[in-house]
C-alpha cells in the first residue's frame, strides 16, 4: 500500500493512494481504508509515484569483473535509484554472445533488487568479424542487441546484422565510434585536450557511425537504437532521420548534459568515459533534444570499475563512471523540464525500446504489475561515493548537491527500497 | 611560491623572473671548485622516472646534490610497477619513507598532478608529463635567452619590462605532442615575446584556441624577424600515423638546413631541448655554430634546477658557501 502521493504516468496525474496485492496494483483510490490486516504501508506523502525507471544501459560486469561490480549489487543501487528493470550489456568476460551466458546473468538477476533483462552481443566475443547467434538469444527474451563498448566497425556485417535481426523483431543498439578516426582519443578533441596534451577523438568519430548506420537503417528497413549520443552533430542526425520516417530511438547519458570536457583539467580518470565528456556547446544540445523529444531516453551508462583501475594515469585508466544511483536526481535536478516529460525519459519510453511495457513503465492501473517508485522531488541530498550501493565508488559528482530522490522502489509487488534503505 | 612546481603557469611571470634571479647565483655556484652548498642537508628527493630520460634525471640529480640534498632514485624498469603496483601504491609507498621532494616524470599528461594530490607533505616537481608540460625545461629556456643575449651585447628590456620583453620566438616541428612546446609558448608570452608556432598542421594540435601565438607554415618567411629559433625533436615513428610523408620532406620544408639557417639575423639564437636529430629537424653544421645555444642549455639546466628545488625545499634557509 502506497499512500498519500500523487500518482504520475504517461496516462496523467492524480492524487491516490495505490493497494497492491499479489504483485499486481489491486485498488487506486483516495484515502483507501479498506487495507487487509498486515499490509505494508509506505508513506508518499509529498511523492510522486510512478512507474519504475527503466534504464537502457547499464554495465554490471558479472561474469568476469565481480571487483567491479556484481549483478546483485548493481541491481541494488538500481533499485535505490528507483529503477525496477535494467538491461545489462553484454562486454562482461566472457561477453552475452550465447544463450549459456544469457542464462548466467539471468539466473544471476532472478531474486535481486531489480528486473535485470539482457541486451546480447551482435557479434561472437564482440570481436566484430561473425554474427552472434541473436536467434537464440532472442528466445530466451534478449530483445536489445549491441556490441557496446565499441561499435561494429564493418559495415557490410552491419548491413548483415540488420537484415538478420530484422526477422527477430528485436532491436540493434550501436555504440557509435569510428575506431580509426577515434584513433584511441581518452577524450573529446577540442580545445581543453590540446591544452592538456590528452590525445582527442573528434565529434566525427561519433558522427561517421551515426551517419552509416542511418544510411544502412534506410537501406535494411531495420529498426535502430542509437547508444549514449553526445554530440550536437550526431542528435541534428536524429533529428533529420525521425523526420524523414526511419524507426530510430536515442539516448543520452546524464553526464552528458550535465559534465563538459572541462572537468578533465583535474586529470582525475573519474571523468575519463567513453564518448567523452563533450563541449559546452553539445551539452547545451543533449538538453535541447531531451526538451523537443528527438532523445528517446535517459540511460546511465552506469559502468563501474575498480578503485586502483581508476587510480592510473588518465591516459591508461578504462573509461565509464557510475550512473543509476544518481540519475533521477540529476535529471529532476538539472533539467529544466516539467516531471511527467522527465519519467517518460527514464521510464515508459525506455520501456518501450527495451520491449518491457507488459511489466514496466506503466500506466499505475488495476491489474497491472505493481513496479513502482515513489519519487521525493523535493528531497535534498549530497553525493557522497562511500554512502553508494554499487560495489565501485567511481561517480563524476562527490559532492553535488541535488534535489530529487527516489523513497522507495516496488518491484513485482515487494519493497525493495524503503525509506531510501534496500531490503536486499 | 606553491609548494609544488607542476605546470609554468604555477610561476607566473613573476615567479619566473624569481628563478631566473636566484639561478643566476646558482651558475656562480656551479663556477666554484666545489660546487656545493648546504642549502638543503638533510632533505630528500627522490627522483621518480617512469620514462626513460636520463639527461633530466641526471640534470636534477646533480642540481639536488649541489644542494647537499640526499638524492634517491627510482625507475620504473627497476621497480614495483612492473608487478602490477598501483601509481598510487607507488607514490605512497615513496613517501612513507619519510621525503621532502619528488620529482616526477612520467610519459602519461596529468600524472604529476594525480601525484601531487596523493601526497599529503611533499613537494612534487613535474619533470616532463606526457605532450603536456615541461616547466623546468621553459625555465632553463627562458634563462638562456636572457643569458645569452646578455653576453652577445643586446639591448634588455626597459626598466620595469619582463625579461624576453618584445622578442620574436618561433617554435618549429611537432608541437602537438610536445611538453616542452606548451611549457616555452606559456613562459615565452608571459615574459612578453611574440611566439610564431611553425609546423605542418598535422603537427600542430587540434585547437589552438586560446593560445597567444600565431601559426605559420612558412618558416622562409618567419626566420629572418626571429630572435630565437626553437626546433624541436621529431619523433621518427610519426610517419607511421600519417602525421608526414618522410623525414625528407620534412627536412626540405621544416628542417632549419644550412641554406635556411642564413636567412636569420644577426644575433638569432639557435635553440633545441635534445637530443637533436642532427640532419632532420637541424642540420650537423648548424647545430655546432655559435648562434646554436643548445649546449648552454644543458648546462643551465642544473642551475636552474637548483633554483627550483631551494625555492620548494629550502624556504629560509640561509645560502652560504659549503
Amino acid at each position: 500500500m502506497i499512500r498519500g502521493g500523487t500518482i504520475v504516468d504517461l496516462t496523467g496525474t492524480q492524487v491516490a493512494d495505490v493497494l497492491i496485492q499479489d504483485g499486481v496494483v489491486a485498488t487506486i483510490g483516495s484515502k483507501i481504508s479498506s487495507v487487509p490486516a498486515g499490509t505494508v504501508v509506505l508513506d508518499a506523502s509529498g511523492c510522486v509515484v510512478a512507474p519504475g525507471l527503466v534504464d537502457l544501459h547499464a554495465h554490471l560486469r558479472q561474469p568476469g569483473r565481480e571487483e567491479a561490480e556484481t549483478v546483485a549489487t548493481g541491481a541494488r543501487a538500481a533499485a535505490l535509484g528507483g529503477y525496477t528493470a535494467v538491461v545489462a550489456m553484454p562486454n562482461t568476460e566472457p561477453a552475452i554472445d550465447c544463450a549459456a551466458v544469457v542464462r548466467e546473468v539471468l539466473d544471476l538477476g532472478a531474486g535481486s533488487c531489480c528486473d535485470v533483462r539482457v541486451a546480447g552481443a551482435i557479434t561472437v566475443g564482440r570481436q566484430g568479424r561473425q554474427l552472434a547467434p541473436m536467434a537464440e538469444m532472442a528466445g530466451l527474451g534478449v530483445q536489445i542487441f549491441t556490441d557496446d563498448g565499441c561499435g561494429v566497425q564493418d559495415a557490410r556485417l552491419m548491413r548483415r546484422a540488420m537484415e538478420y535481426a530484422s526477422a527477430l523483431g528485436v532491436t540493434l543498439a550501436q555504440h557509435c565510434e569510428d575506431a580509426s578516426l577515434a584513433g584511441g582519443g581518452h577524450m573529446h578533441e577540442g580545445e581543453w585536450s590540446s591544452r592538456l596534451g590528452i590525445a582527442g577523438q573528434p565529434a566525427e568519430a561519433e558522427e561517421l557511425m551515426v551517419m552509416r548506420d542511418l544510411a544502412l537503417a534506410r537501406l535494411t528497413g531495420a529498426s535502430m537504437h542509437f547508444l549514449h549520443l553526445s554530440t550536437a552533430g550526431s542528435l541534428a542526425m536524429i533529428r533529420g532521420a525521425k523526420a524523414s520516417g526511419l524507426t530510430v530511438t536515442a539516448e543520452v547519458t546524464p553526464h552528458h548534459f550535465t559534465l563538459t570536457d572541462a572537468e578533465v583539467a583535474s586529470y582525475d580518470p573519474v571523468f575519463k568515459v567513453n564518448p567523452p565528456l563533450r563541449s559546452e556547446s553539445d551539452v547545451e544540445a543533449v538538453k535541447a533534444a531531451l526538451a523537443d523529444g528527438v532523445v528517446d531516453a535517459i540511460a546511465t551508462d552506469h559502468a563501474p570499475h575498480a578503485q586502483e583501475t581508476k587510480e592510473a594515469p588518465f591516459d591508461e585508466a578504462p573509461p565509464g563512471m557510475l550512473g543509476l544511483e544518481t540519475a533521477l536526481g540529476l535529471a529532476l535536478t538539472e533539467l529544466d523540464l516539467p516531471i511527467e516529460r522527465i519519467l517518460a525519459l527514464l521510464s515508459w519510453q525506455p520501456a518501450d525500446i527495451a520491449g518491457l511495457t507488459a511489466e514496466h513503465g506503466g500506466p499505475i492501473a488495476v491489474g497491472r504489475p505493481a513496479n513502482l517508485c515513489v519519487i521525493d522531488p523535493t528531497a535534498k541530498w549530497v553525493v557522497d561515493p562511500a554512502a553508494l550501493a554499487s560495489r565501485s565508488r567511481n561517480t563524476p559528482y562527490t559532492g553535488r548537491a541535488l534535489v530529487g530522490r527516489t523513497r522507495h522502489t516496488v518491484l513485482f509487488g515487494e519493497p525493495v527500497v524503503v525509506n531510501g534503505e534496500a531490503q536486499r | 611560491m606553491s609548494r609544488h612546481l607542476l605546470s609554468i603557469s604555477d610561476l607566473g611571470a613573476d615567479g619566473i623572473e624569481e628563478v631566473m634571479a636566484l639561478t643566476d647565483s646558482f651558475v656562480e655556484v656551479s663556477s666554484r671548485a666545489i660546487p656545493r652548498v648546504p642549502a638543503l642537508r638533510g632533505k630528500t628527493v627522490v627522483s621518480l622516472f617512469f620514462e626513460d630520460s636520463t639527461r633530466t634525471r641526471l640534470s636534477f640529480e646533480t642540481a639536488a646534490r649541489r644542494l647537499s640534498a640526499d638524492v634517491m632514485t627510482f625507475s620504473a624498469s627497476s621497480s614495483s610497477v612492473n608487478k602490477g603496483e598501483s601509481l598510487r601504491d607507488t607514490v605512497e609507498t615513496i613517501e612513507a619513507m619519510g621525503i621532502d621532494a619528488v620529482v616526477v616524470r612520467h610519459a602519461g599528461s596529468g600524472v604529476p598532478w594525480q601525484v601531487a594530490r596523493w601526497l599529503h607533505g611533499p613537494s612534487v616537481i613535474n619533470a616532463g608529463d606526457g605532450w603536456h608540460e615541461h616547466p623546468t625545461q621553459a625555465l632553463l629556456d627562458c634563462f638562456t635567452i636572457r643569458q645569452e643575449r646578455q653576453r652577445r651585447g643586446a639591448a634588455r628590456p626597459a626598466e620595469g619590462r619582463p625579461a624576453l620583453d618584445g622578442l620574436h620566438i618561433a617554435i618549429v616541428g611537432d608541437i602537438r605532442h610536445s611538453r616542452v612546446a606548451r611549457s616555452d609558448v606559456l613562459a615565452f608570452t608571459s615574459l612578453g615575446a611574440h611566439v610564431t608556432l611553425v609546423a605542418p598542421p598535422t603537427l600542430l594540435p587540434p585547437s589552438l584556441v586560446g593560445w597567444p601565438v600565431e601559426v605559420s607554415h612558412d618558416l622562409d618567411s618567419v626566420l629572418p624577424k626571429l630572435d630565437v629559433v626553437y626546433l624541436l625533436r621529431l619523433q621518427k615513428e610519426r610517419m607511421l600515423e600519417a602525421l608526414l610523408p618522410s623525414l625528407r620532406e620534412y627536412t626540405a620544408t621544416y628542417g632549419l638546413t644550412r641554406e635556411r639557417a642564413r636567412l636569420l639575423g644577426d644575433g638569432a639564437l639557435i635553440m633545441h631541448p635534445g637530443p637533436v636529430n642532427r640532419g632532420v629537424e637541424v642540420a650537423a653544421e648548424v647545430v655546432d655554430q655559435p648562434s646554436s645555444v643548445i649546449t648552454q642549455q644543458v648546462a643551465n639546466g642544473v642551475a636552474v634546477r637548483m633554483a627550483v628545488l631551494y625555492l620548494l625545499l629550502g624556504a629560509g634557509v640561509e645560502l652560504v658557501a659549503a
